[in-house]
């Protein structure tokens, strides 16, 4: 199985998946227009290789190692997009399958100079939010400022704080964006480093409310999915 | 008169520094649950052993930057108008968050006392807070206090006397942060020694440091110099810790809060969850706390409609047993003018004005306001602003005046705008008078709820056209979630006195006034004069009763007074006699759009200027006028 082919498999998981992480084989059949027989063999040859969690008539869960990898196919899918779009200046409705080809044969490398480049989007044309990198930086000004590409890779798995469960501790680790809005996050006492835990998040995309230095605060998604943590 | 000393309350949203103002000045200080209450600086007067003390309330901030309005208003004051001292409200309850902003006061080297507030509520949640050490850590005296009960208040003004008289010397700071920074801030207050600046020295040089844009256009005017050698120093920093100057100077800032808390505080956790937090659970659920918002709006409305409905008719009952039913001009213009423009005016005030801000008093000092903008934050997006504007929206109901002035809750130009054109869309008390009073009353509950429907629905699409057309986007919420307390009766009732006490004493007389001025029109036929001129709008393009022509008129100083005038123009007080429920409801509903009082349009003025406020009032008179005409067609049709 090539590996552009494992590469398509994991973002439609990623997309797919509702809120308990399962997806079911016709859903990944139906998105990939592939035959159900030809997407169970598919998710056989990933278990092997230990991406994802798959029994017959259970659907299908990303493992740690597939979330991962999943994440970056996205984060380079959308990166690209938005360079078809901000740069290239073509038209909306065709990026998406350009991107679709062209994710699979991006280096890393490139996939930080594109991000450079692009002065560290965070949402892609459509409004959907970019994965944030795996580089040891605290903020993307550090990057942007930096001249070189000789920042250290993080060991650790970071997500945003939006994809915390209501209960979960984590500790932030970097927030994108810059000026005002990430300035008051710190006034309010969210500097790196600092344990938050979730309590509670609004429906259909609504505000979430975390707990910090023993204080409730509210924050909007917009804000909020720009905080990336490390779960404790 | 003799002012001893300059006493400024300052310290983050929410914590009672109102409270505690309102005790030390018996002034009605609004107060309430929710942060950002407190927009413009009170001031206020205490005399304390025979001296004359001013009291000036700041409002709440979280840090000393320039992100909002009453940051700037705040430190502008506490940096160059020089307090003899300054009072750093603290809430036990969050004691790290809260000496962020302490150590910040501490930077700009001004004499404070300490008032730990909230230490029965801190008492409740396992926090014990050791005072004595707080004090030697910070070097400044604090005085634990329950502003709500009055206990520790004075002893704060005490503290604050011995302070002021205490030697410069005395309040020195000895709160330092890492090698690495202090040796940049030292080296950057040698730079600006010899530079004439108003702000303190230390606290200019980190503000430098921070790249705070006010002062470094302020400094650099000059001597641009110094700017460069922040900018140098800055950069240092931020290459030490990898992390832009500013985020690491509030890292550094919230490590010595933490180490403070550590060494003075302790905590036991509860076992049980308290019944704040289970409230919570409640009012802040996907599904119940949105059926539980929905409910107890709509069973406020349906409260007022019947209390009002009843305890007018009460009222009228009363003074019209009364009626001596004389004929001629003077006895009609005293009756019919003097004495039904009074009862018909106490029946609005105490049936609807009065009860309505009693609930409202209720559900701010609960803390309830808060819950709402949570709820509410995804469905304000869609109309351009997020859940932080639904608490002057909701405020807006009593009086838009404060509504707009509450505006300034919102951090953007654009925003503000937004809230303040949609506030003043909502039907304040006075509107809910002529909708409740007039068509819930004589037409039908369900009328009056419709009413309300249809303007939330009008209130939604022009925040969807302002929206698309203003440039910008909200900029999202970021606000901080108080707990759920038992509001206090005596606040309540307060609170509620202090809205109403205008009411009564500038709209009364002027309605009576009005009243009798359009009896004496309606006796000598000017009135007829005045309507037929206007018929072509009230008559033709609205089907109303050529009477109420003047009554938009007036409706500009007072929109309750339409409601009370509408009878004396009519000639009686039974309504239905001379209007059809269709022209009811018509004319509440253009009374309820058409446009801001005098009062609001004042407010209009002074928070956006002229020409929005313009853009405002002729908008929404178009509007209501337009939408009247539409009504009134249709509404033929179906009943």
């Amino acid at each position: 199985m090539p590996q552009e082919h494992i590469e398509e498999y994991l973002e439609a998981i990623y997309d797919i998946a509702g809120k308990d992480g399962t997806a079911k084989t016709s859903e990944i059949a139906e998105r990939l227009k592939n035959a159900p027989a030809s997407v169970t063999e598919a998710f056989q040859r990933m278990k092997q290789k230990g991406l994802v969690r798959y029994e017959s008539h259970k659907g299908v869960t990303l493992t740690a190692k597939g979330y991962k990898a999943a994440i970056k196919m996205k984060r380079k899918h959308r990166l690209l997009e938005v360079f078809l779009d901000k740069m290239l200046h073509l038209p909306r409705e065709n990026i998406h399958e350009q991107a679709c080809k062209m994710e699979h044969v991006l280096t890393d490398e490139t996939e930080i100079a594109l991000c450079k480049t692009l002065k560290g989007p965070t949402e892609c044309p459509h409004g959907s939010p970019i994965p944030p990198c795996n580089l040891e930086v605290k903020n993307c000004q550090e990057c942007l400022s930096e001249q070189s590409l000789s920042l250290e890779k993080r060991d650790k798995d970071i997500i945003a704080i939006t994809s915390l469960k209501t209960g979960d501790k984590a500790k932030i680790v970097f927030v994108r964006g810059g000026g005002g809005v990430m300035q008051r996050l710190c006034d309010l006492g969210l500097t790196n480093g600092t344990e938050v835990s979730l309590v509670r998040t609004a429906p259909i995309h609504g505000p979430i409310e975390i707990r910090v230095r023993g204080c409730k605060l509210v924050i909007g998604r917009g804000i909020a999915e720009k905080i990336f943590v490390h779960k404790t | 008169m003799k002012v001893d000393l300059v006493v400024a309350l300052a310290g983050n949203a929410n914590v009672g520094k109102s409270s505690i103002f309102n005790q030390l000045t018996g002034l009605g200080q609004i107060i309430g649950n929710w942060p950002g209450k407190t927009v413009e600086k009170a001031e206020g007067v205490l005399l304390h052993h025979d001296k004359h003390i001013n009291i000036i309330d700041l409002p709440g901030i979280y840090s000393l930057s320039t992100y909002s309005q009453e940051e700037i208003v705040s430190r502008e004051y506490i940096a160059l108008q020089h307090p003899d001292v300054v009072v750093n409200v603290v809430d036990a309850t969050a004691l790290e968050r809260n000496l962020f902003f302490t150590l910040q006061l501490l930077e700009m080297g001004a004499p404070l006392v300490i008032a730990l507030n909230l230490v029965d509520v801190a008492k409740k949640k396992g926090i014990t807070i050791d005072e004595k050490k707080l004090q030697k850590l910070l070097n400044a005296p604090v005085v634990p206090t329950i502003a709500t009960k009055g206990i520790g208040v004075h002893e704060i003004i005490d503290e604050a006397i011995d302070q002021a008289t205490r030697q410069a010397s005395a309040h020195k700071n000895n709160i330092y942060y890492g090698p690495e920074i202090e040796t940049r801030i030292k080296k950057l207050e040698r730079v600006l020694t010899g530079v004439h600046i108003i702000y303190p020295l230390r606290w200019t040089a980190i503000k430098l440091l921070e790249g705070d844009s006010e002062i470094v256009n302020k400094v650099g005017e000059k001597h641009p110099d110094v700017i460069v050698a922040a900018n140098i120093l800055a950069g240092e920093i931020s290459e030490i810790h990898k992390e832009p100057c500013s985020t690491v100077i509030s890292s550094e800032r919230y490590a010595v809060a933490a180490r403070i808390v550590k060494e003075v505080q302790t905590f036991k956790e509860l076992e049980k969850p308290s019944i704040g937090e289970r409230l919570d659970a409640l009012s802040m659920h996907g599904i119940w706390g949105y059926i539980l918002m929905f409910t107890i709006m709509i069973s406020i409305l349906m409260f007022m409609s019947l209390f009002g409905g009843w305890f007018s008719e009460i009222i009228q009952n009363l003074f019209e047993s009364a009626n001596p039913h004389l004929t001629g001009f003077w006895p009609s213009l005293f009756w019919n003018g003097g004495v039904v423009g009074l009862y018909a005016t106490l029946a609005v005030a105490f049936g609807f004005i009065l009860p309505f801000y009693l609930i409202l008093g209720f559900l701010e000092d609960s803390g309830y306001l808060p819950k709402i903008a949570y709820l509410m934050d995804r469905p304000c997006h869609t109309i351009g602003l997020h859940g932080k504007a639904c608490i002057p929206l909701l405020l807006a109901f009593g009086c838009n005046v404060p509504a707009c002035v509450g505006c300034r809750i919102m951090e953007t130009k654009r925003d503000r705008f937004i809230a303040i054109f949609l506030s003043t869309l909502v039907p304040c008390s006075a509107r809910t008078v002529v909708i409740l009073g007039l068509v819930g009353a004589y037409v039908g509950v369900q009328w009056a709820l419709l009413l309300y429907v249809f303007d939330f629905i009008l209130i939604f699409l022009i925040g969807r056209l302002l929206n698309r057309f203003l440039p910008g986007v909200s900029v999202g919420i970021i606000m901080e979630m108080p707990s759920y307390r038992v509001p206090s009766a005596t606040v309540i009732t307060k609170q509620a006195w202090n809205r109403f006490k205008p009411f009564l004493i500038t709209a009364l007389p002027l309605i009576i006034l009005g009243s009798i001025l359009i009896e004496a029109m309606r006796l000598t036929d000017v009135l007829s004069l005045v309507s037929n001129a206007l018929s072509p709008v009230t008559v033709v393009w609205l089907g109303l009763p050529a009477f109420t022509g003047f009554l938009f008129i007036f409706g500009v100083l007072r929109k309750e007074a339409s409601l009370v005038l509408l009878m004396t123009a009519a000639g009686t007080v039974d309504i239905r006699s001379a209007m059809s429920p269709v022209q009811m409801i018509v004319f509440a509903l253009v009374i309820m759009i058409y446009v801001p009082c005098i009062a609001t349009i004042a407010a209009l003025v002074r928070e956006t200027g002229w020409k929005r406020a313009g853009f405002i009032t002729f908008t929404e008179i178009g509007l209501a006028f337009f939408i009247g005409g539409l009504a009134f067609r249709l509404l033929n049709m179906l009943m």
